[in-house]
């Protein structure tokens, strides 16, 4: 299992609901049924990530999360999740407060923007960081709405949002001691769990 | 040698089931005795849990898939997805498709001869709803032998009589798959079929429902309604594009009477052919029953509520062009089930061919039907 997912699935209780935004294939959720007996839904919008959903057997709603999360019912899941997504949404604030009305809890990972090599790169070149990671030029990328963790953190500060976990990784999603020492200058990927 | 497609499942026969004791009906009158007609495909394993139910739409029947001659040129109606290797594979599935009560192909409907009189019913035939339809459906079911669907699967007002079943009958099936269709009609909806209905009984052919005993039938006012009908299964894009606004004599009469329009020619033909072949009363009676289908309407309109006592895992597809019953109104159905805290996976399939698409082999489609189906767990 991707290494974020394998450290999220930790923080998910058996048999509770889960909603997943932008599921991707389902990896996550198809591992929280078989082992956690958990009612998990996921969404998505890319047609062969929703076909392989349905191979896999995981309730899969085509639906496109940055239009509108109103059909899901206040307090109506134990988590809502969102892997990878929140920087391609447009509207990452009401994404966020939509994720905390819908669940009791929110799980999410992004890339931070303020990891060194990205400041490297745009200190150095000038230019809008592109790696192996993040492999998009800044006119056709779909990650629209690029954050640190400190501006998440001040987000959430902001709409009064409690911060239960925090884990700082790299790409592989290892954690290394290091990125403990400086999360925002030596953590590549974020992941969060808050609640209201 | 067989003459047909490899995947297809070859030549059918039609079976016929009669049943004595009386159906009641949600009209308060009861069906003392009736057929059912109906086709099968693929064998019933000896656990006896992988028959799929195949729930047709308006103009429908029980020939849903393979040829029932080496003549016939055209298979079943939903044979894109019914057959060896198909989405509803009948090297797993047993298949069951019936023609409903109040049909024109072989069950009891309003053509029948009604024992009471020794007439056909024609106009007294009674209005069928789809949940008398599933009671039908339920008792042939018994007969059969099958305890449990799989699935119950439909398209349109077959995918209302699906809904029905898992609400209805909510032990009686695994997975109720419901395709291009809708929680109950808008007003729009009713007043296309009203245009229908008025088209009909406004024929003067139409002896308010007994044109069998005038030795007629009311031809032009079925056209009609099937011309209306056709209109809103297929899309403005699908039109144009296979009409657009192409003369079939290259240039304008200034009259009324000719065909001009390619797309006249098409609806005219369409209607013609179908008023051949289709019976008025019960061209009337589909309709209603689309109108009247609301389940909802038991738990004060609250279709969450009414999915409640659901067991069946649910797949519901619509198609982005349809507006008949467009995607939203499956996502309505979506929404209750997932208030109702039900296993659903929805999809919305882009498709330029309107409501005829769910008929149609659409890749995307065809795939993740196959995907879905595939996973329903069966004996050996």
């Amino acid at each position: 299992m991707r290494a974020d997912l394998e450290i999220i699935q930790q923080w998910i209780k058996p048999a509770s609901r889960v909603l997943d935004l932008g599921c991707g294939d389902g990896e996550l959720l198809h591992y929280l049924n078989q082992h956690k007996q958990v009612q998990g839904y996921g969404l998505e919008i890319d047609p062969d990530k929703i076909a392989h959903c349905v191979r896999q057997g995981v309730s899969v709603i085509e639906q496109n999360m940055d239009k509108s999360l109103d059909n899901f019912a206040d307090n109506s899941f134990d988590s809502v999740v969102m892997t990878q997504a929140l920087q391609a949404v447009h509207y990452p604030d009401r994404v966020l407060e939509d994720m905390l009305r819908i669940g009791r809890e929110a799980i999410l990972t992004f890339p931070n923007f303020a990891h060194w090599r990205c400041r490297l790169y745009l200190g150095l070149k000038g230019r809008m960081p592109v790696s192996e990671f993040m492999p998009y030029t800044w006119y056709n990328t779909p990650n629209i709405h690029f954050c640190t963790f400190k501006d998440f953190e001040d987000l959430c500060r902001q709409r009064s949002i409690k911060v239960l976990d925090r884990l700082v990784v790299d790409q592989t999603h290892q954690s290394r001691w290091f990125s403990g020492l400086w999360p925002n200058l030596l953590g590549e990927v974020a992941i969060y769990r808050v609640t209201r | 040698m067989s003459r047909f497609p490899a995947d297809s499942v070859g030549l059918v026969t039609p079976q016929r089931q009669a049943f004595t004791e009386p159906l009641p009906l949600a009209c308060g009158k009861a069906l003392a005795q009736y057929e059912l007609v109906y086709e099968t495909y693929g064998s019933l394993n000896s656990a006896g849990d992988n028959a799929v139910l195949i729930c047709h739409a308006l103009s429908g029947h029980h020939h849903a898939a393979g040829y029932h001659s080496i003549e016939e040129r055209k298979p079943g109606w939903w044979d894109a997805c019914i057959g060896p290797g198909k989405a509803i594979d009948t090297n797993r599935f047993f298949v069951v498709s019936l023609n409903n009560l109040g049909g024109c192909h072989g069950s009891t409907g309003p053509s029948s001869i009604d024992p009471a009189t020794g007439k056909a019913y024609g106009a007294s035939f009674p209005v069928m709803t789809v949940e008398d339809w599933v009671n039908s459906q339920a008792r042939l079911a018994d007969v059969l032998g099958i305890g449990q669907w799989a699935a119950v699967v439909g398209g349109s007002l077959g995918g209302m009589q699906a809904l029905q079943w898992a609400i209805s009958y909510p032990e009686r099936l695994r997975h109720c798959v419901a395709i291009a269709t809708a929680p109950k009609l808008s007003a729009q909806n009713i007043a296309f079929n009203e245009v229908a209905r008025q088209a009909i009984i406004t024929d003067p052919d139409f002896h308010n429902g007994d044109y069998a005993a005038f030795g007629v039938i009311p031809k032009r006012g079925l056209m009609l309604a099937r011309m209306v009908g056709h209109i809103t299964y297929l899309s403005d894009d699908s039109m144009g594009e296979k009409f657009g606004r192409e003369l079939r004599n290259d240039q304008l009469n200034y009259d009324f009477n000719s065909v001009e329009f390619q797309v006249e020619s098409y609806l005219r033909y369409q209607g013609q052919e179908f008023s051949g072949r289709f019976d008025a009363n019960t061209y009337l009676l589909m309709t209603k029953a689309l109108d009247y289908f609301d389940p909802a309407a038991a738990h004060a309109g609250n279709l969450a509520k009414t999915f409640e006592q659901l067991q069946a895992q649910c797949l519901i597809m619509s198609f982005t062009t349809d507006w008949r019953f467009s995607p939203a109104r499956s996502r309505e159905i979506v929404d209750a089930l997932l208030a109702a805290r039900k296993p659903v996976s929805y999809l919305e399939i882009e498709a330029a061919q309107g409501h005829d698409a769910f008929l149609l082999p659409i890749p995307r489609y065809i795939d993740a039907f196959s995907s879905y189906m595939n996973r329903i767990e069966v004996s050996p």
